[in-house]
């Protein structure tokens, strides 16, 4: 067993591990009064799938919560041998329930605490509306773009899972590698330090993830067994719709909406794998969309009947 | 006179809709100024990224008075009727009334109402709100802890802060005083993000442009593309560099930035072996920056130039080398794409050369052209054989025809296409020459695509031709089958630039193509034993309408039906056929409604064109030669003389015809009721000229067409001046007036002269 002699600080420092960028995100957002939960345990796509996201942006009930959520994009597997695409990274996702006036100076003060310093880079809110036709949700907002790479995604909820959002809340999604990849000043993200420190204890983002970027490659492109992800698909469908069945109480409250959502999530996960396999023909998609949506909606609309939605305070 | 400052700050504004914004909120403001008698002598509106600006100038400080007179009972009506008046005209007592005389000396009274004209910053504070509040934004949010309230205010993006002041020139402003959605309009502005972020005290547009600029924002847009253009051109210049300029990307980082600082980044120069569009497109849709061209060798160069809204510490070096490494990483997925491209696709590589491969899975993945007109891989199939067909009418090899065809849309699938849809055709083009295609069939991949609008380069190699006329071809039939026709402004599926397309590569090439019998059946042949019926069924509409719709008999339609209807597997009998509807006259009349557009903005006259083109003629080649011959002899004195006496037999026929009937003088004259020596004359020319035309015709001679019609000039002249046409003895006169139809048969071989003016 080797010592560790250096300086623990660089572990935990933002420029110089992925760690602690990490660490010093949650340590910013939880000093601005949000709560800091763990990653969803389903396979998303994107952290807005988390229901600290998609269901607590829905009510009235102020919320601020902030978490990391390892996202999977089975299309942007590319064999560990592309340096910034990634089947499987990480967002660190910030949501406040109503959005502050000050959300913008909020957002710049996160950059410069990881050490963005806002007067030697070139930082930019270029347009972009965000749509997710799955969740039954948009917003507008922008992409953040440091030195003309883009960092985050800055979103006003306008509506999600089909429900109109009141108050709006704002959404901000970090993509940590890039992040991390910039402040490191790494061209290549299996480059990236992981833990901050140098020689034999050094452990690169390539030593934690390069193995399962091609495993999983592999899986999504060539493996995976797409007749079992139709079933899949059919039976988080069928379960998600007799869930909210189970749960439903009419005008009182609903009893059973988070298992639901969780089975929403998984027909969505399946439908982007069978996506990245190519198997599904234009027409088809537009059918699989509409029908991970009508699945969302229904858990929006469930939601709302619940008490974190501030259902009963509404009735009292 | 006083001047407005409005000022709208809010969280950043899309590029694209800046522009627009600035325009609507001028007007909207100006309009509704001037409609409460507020005359302006001048307003500018203008925009950056996170304001919207409005200057008007030389506004009067209040409303005109108003004078009002209104009329009331008459003097003595019942209380009712007073008590009603003095409600309606506000005034106190009768006592204020005037009392005036009728023209019968009856007396009634007359309100006098005046209003004082409201001061201008009132109405201001009026109309503001109200327009801030109803403001047309493309898209428009909620935001904060206000919007769960109701009505709450919509805006692009997050309103901070409204400017507003309005005063004289040589006085302190005052500020017009109102509130939108919890902001209070003020004197207060901010300066750029970064650089100048405080607040900044404004009293006028002047100081206020001042102020601005010394906190680094420029506020006029035009002034930023001018600067962002006159650096770009120096950087470009300094390194022996040109700039590739684009207009729609300046347009759009100029509103990006409120101070534009250019900068040059580069990438490595082994990513040169990507097609340059598709750098251009990666360095383009993704990062927003400008290529630039190296003289020496005529492509691009490894360098770029990036437009930053900061001047940084450090000059620009880590901004600069920050876009470089993302400009490489992107440049690194479109070389993963190119490769990709042309590697085997799995699940189709038995399916032969890579591009085969993206057909296969084209064909495989169903994808739906339109719900109406089946899937793309259908589509191919139609276009390969209607480019085989139409091969030899434009001197092309079948066999290329056919294999550019069934290879012009696999590129769809492709990955560099799916990543920048502005590539297709010309991606496909490559990698047809990577796998050894013939020069002719890849070149033919991408030109089939055109051209593109008015101005964009036709195809004009054989192969490509034949290619780019089946793909438009079958666009339109198919369109028009469906009853999909572009209506005033709305045209989504590009109807009319197919239409326009057609007609600029048969004129521009000079082909000698029939449309009815070689271009618009084609697409309708389908050598594919599979094709059900219902499919089939609108090839023989249509060859049925071409039948109907043009009411002659034409023994090559008759031998194109006995051709195709054997190829096709569900015959109809030609009865069913001729039944069908006249989809077909339709398509060709908005063909012939393009091609006037088509030839008027080149100078033709509109009454020729219709002249010519109710003759029924489908040859466009020939439609414009007579045309131009047309316009040639009218301007001879023959020419505009028999024009004359052409107006003057089809004006008598008119009138004549109203008594006995239309089509009552169509016989031929008869020979033996001819009297008098002019119209024997006339009669004995019109035989000659007539020949001769015909004749000339048949051999698309226009110009000796025309020239033996103005044989007849001086007959006809001479008939008009000595024969009466409307003879005592009906027999006679009939026999005369059958002369007149004859001479209007005559003229009409060439044109249909009464469509002509003048």
């Amino acid at each position: 067993m080797t010592q560790t002699p250096s300086a623990p600080s660089s572990a935990l420092d933002p420029k110089k591990s992925f760690q602690g960028l990490i660490l010093t995100l949650q340590k910013f957002w939880a000093s601005q009064g949000a709560v800091v939960l763990q990653p969803y345990d389903m396979e998303v796509g994107a952290g807005t799938f988390h229901p600290a996201t998609t269901l607590r942006s829905l009510g009235k009930k102020p919320w601020k919560a902030c978490y990391v959520q390892p996202s999977r994009r089975p299309k942007d597997g590319r064999y560990g041998e592309n340096p910034n695409r990634l089947q499987h990274y990480y967002q660190f996702q910030v949501i406040l329930k109503p959005s502050p006036d000050n959300l913008q100076d909020l957002y710049l003060q996160s950059l410069a605490a990881i050490g963005v310093d806002s007067s030697l880079h070139d930082i930019r809110f270029v347009e972009d509306d965000w749509e997710s036709p799955t969740l039954g949700a948009w917003g507008l907002g922008w992409e953040c773009w440091c030195d003309g790479m883009e960092v985050s995604q800055f979103t006003y909820f306008q509506q999600v899972a089909g429900v109109e959002c009141s108050p709006v809340s704002g959404e901000l999604t970090f993509g940590l590698e890039r992040l991390a990849m910039y402040v490191q000043g790494v061209e290549n993200v299996y480059d990236l330090n992981f833990n901050g420190l140098e020689g034999a204890d050094r452990i690169s983002y390539g030593d934690v993830f390069l193995q399962a970027e091609q495993e999983y490659s592999r899986h999504n492109f060539e493996a995976a067994d797409t007749k079992k992800l139709f079933g899949d698909f059919e039976r988080a469908e069928a379960e998600c719709k007799a869930l909210l069945a189970f749960g439903d109480r009419g005008e009182g409250k609903h009893q059973m909406v988070l298992p639901a959502y969780d089975q929403c999530v998984k027909a969505s996960h399946a439908f982007n794998l069978l996506d990245a396999r190519g198997v599904i023909s234009v027409t088809e998609r537009q059918s699989y969309i509409l029908r991970v949506r009508e699945l969302a909606k229904a858990c929006g609309a469930a939601w709302m009947k619940t008490d974190g939605a501030g259902f009963a305070a509404s009735k009292e | 006179m006083s001047d407005l400052l409005l000022e709208l700050f809010s969280e950043e504004i899309p590029a694209r809709m800046q522009a627009q914004a600035a325009a609507d909120l001028k007007k909207l403001v100006t309009d509704a100024l001037v409609e409460r008698g507020l005359l302006y002598e001048a307003a500018t509106a203008l925009a950056t990224p996170r304001r919207l600006t409005l200057h008007v100038v030389g506004l009067p400080t209040s409303q005109p008075d108003q004078r009002e007179e209104k009329k009331g009972p008459r003097v003595g009506a019942p209380e009712a009727a007073l008590a009603g008046f003095l409600k309606s005209s506000g005034l106190a007592s009768l006592d204020d009334a005037r009392i005036d005389t009728d023209k019968k000396g009856g007396q009634f009274y007359v309100a006098v109402i005046e209003k004082k004209g409201a001061p201008t910053l009132d109405v201001l504070a009026d109309i503001l709100p109200a327009i801030i509040k109803n403001f047309p934004w493309p898209k428009a949010m909620r935001w904060g802890a206000g919007s769960s309230e109701p009505n709450p205010l919509r805006w692009v993006r997050p309103l901070h802060a409204i400017v507003a002041t309005f005063g004289p020139e040589t006085e302190e402003p005052d500020i017009v005083p109102f509130e939108v959605g919890g902001v209070k309009a003020g004197n207060v502005t901010y300066g750029h993000r970064f650089m100048a972020p405080g607040a900044i005290k404004v009293r006028r547009f002047d100081d206020y442009v001042t102020k601005l600029y010394d906190a680094k924002v420029v506020l006029d847009p035009a002034r930023r593309r001018d600067i962002i253009l006159h650096d770009c051109k120096d950087l470009a210049f300094a390194q022996g560099l040109e700039l590739v300029e684009d207009e729609g990307l300046l347009h759009e980082v100029a509103g990006l930035v409120e101070w534009p600082v250019v900068l040059m980044g580069a990438f490595d120069a082994s990513f040169l072996d990507i097609p340059a569009e598709v750098i251009r497109a990666t360095i383009r849709a993704n990062q927003k920056c400008f290529v630039l061209r190296d003289p020496a060798t005529g492509g691009l160069a490894n360098k770029f130039l990036l437009v930053s809204n900061v001047v940084a510490t450090d000059g620009g070096k880590a901004i600069a080398a920050g876009n470089g490494r993302v400009v490489r990483a992107r440049l690194s997925d479109a070389l993963y794409f190119w490769k990709t491209d042309q590697a085997p696709l799995p699940d189709f590589a038995d399916q032969g050369k890579p591009l085969d491969q993206r057909l296969a899975k084209l064909r495989a993945l169903n994808i739906v052209f339109h719900a109406k007109l089946g899937t793309q891989g259908a589509r191919i199939v139609r276009i390969i054989e209607a480019a085989r067909e139409l091969a030899p009418k434009v001197g092309a090899d079948p066999a290329k025809a056919a294999r550019a065809a069934e290879l012009a849309k696999a590129d769809l699938v492709t990955e560099v296409v799916g990543e920048f849809p502005e590539t297709q055709g010309l991606m496909g083009r490559r990698y047809a020459e990577l796998q050894g295609e013939d020069a002719e069939v890849a070149a033919a991949i991408e030109e089939h695509y055109k051209p593109q609008g008015p101005t964009d380069r036709i195809p004009n190699a054989p192969v490509s031709v034949a290619v780019a006329l089946a793909d438009k071809l079958d666009t339109l039939v198919g369109f028009w089958g469906i009853d999909e026709k572009p209506t005033g402004s709305k045209d989504p599926f590009a109807l009319r630039r197919a239409a326009l397309g057609v007609i600029r590569i048969i004129l521009e090439n000079g082909l000698r193509l029939r449309l009815i019998n070689d271009a618009f059946l084609l697409p309708f042949i389908f050598a594919n034993s599979d094709i059900a019926k219902a499919k089939v069924q609108p090839a023989f509409d249509h060859l049925a309408a071409a039948q109907g719709a043009l009411g002659r008999a034409d023994e090559n339609l008759d031998q194109a039906w006995q051709q195709y209807s054997k190829r096709i597997q569900h015959p109809i009998s030609r009865e069913e056929l001729l039944a069908k509807t006249d989809q077909l006259s339709d398509l060709l009349a908005f063909l012939a409604d393009r091609l006037k557009v088509y030839l008027r903005d080149r100078g033709a006259r509109h009454d020729l064109l219709d002249a010519v083109f109710a003759l029924g003629e489908d040859d466009l080649v020939l439609i414009v030669r007579r045309i131009e011959a047309l316009d040639a002899f009218l301007k001879t004195e023959d020419g505009a003389s028999l024009l004359a006496g052409y107006k003057r037999a089809a004006n008598i026929l008119k009138a004549e015809e109203k008594k006995d009937g239309a089509g009552a003088f169509e016989a031929a004259p008869n020979a033996s009721l001819l009297t008098d020596a002019e119209e024997k004359a006339l009669f004995a020319a019109m035989e000659t000229a007539t020949a001769e035309a015909d004749s000339a015709l048949k051999a698309e001679n226009f110009e000796a067409a025309m020239q033996a019609l103005s044989t007849l000039r001086a007959p006809t002249d001479a008939f008009f001046d000595k024969v009466t046409v409307n003879a005592e003895n009906p027999e006679i006169r009939k026999n005369r007036l059958s002369l007149l139809a004859q001479l209007r048969r005559a003229i009409h071989l060439v044109a249909d002269f009464s469509k002509i003016g003048g």
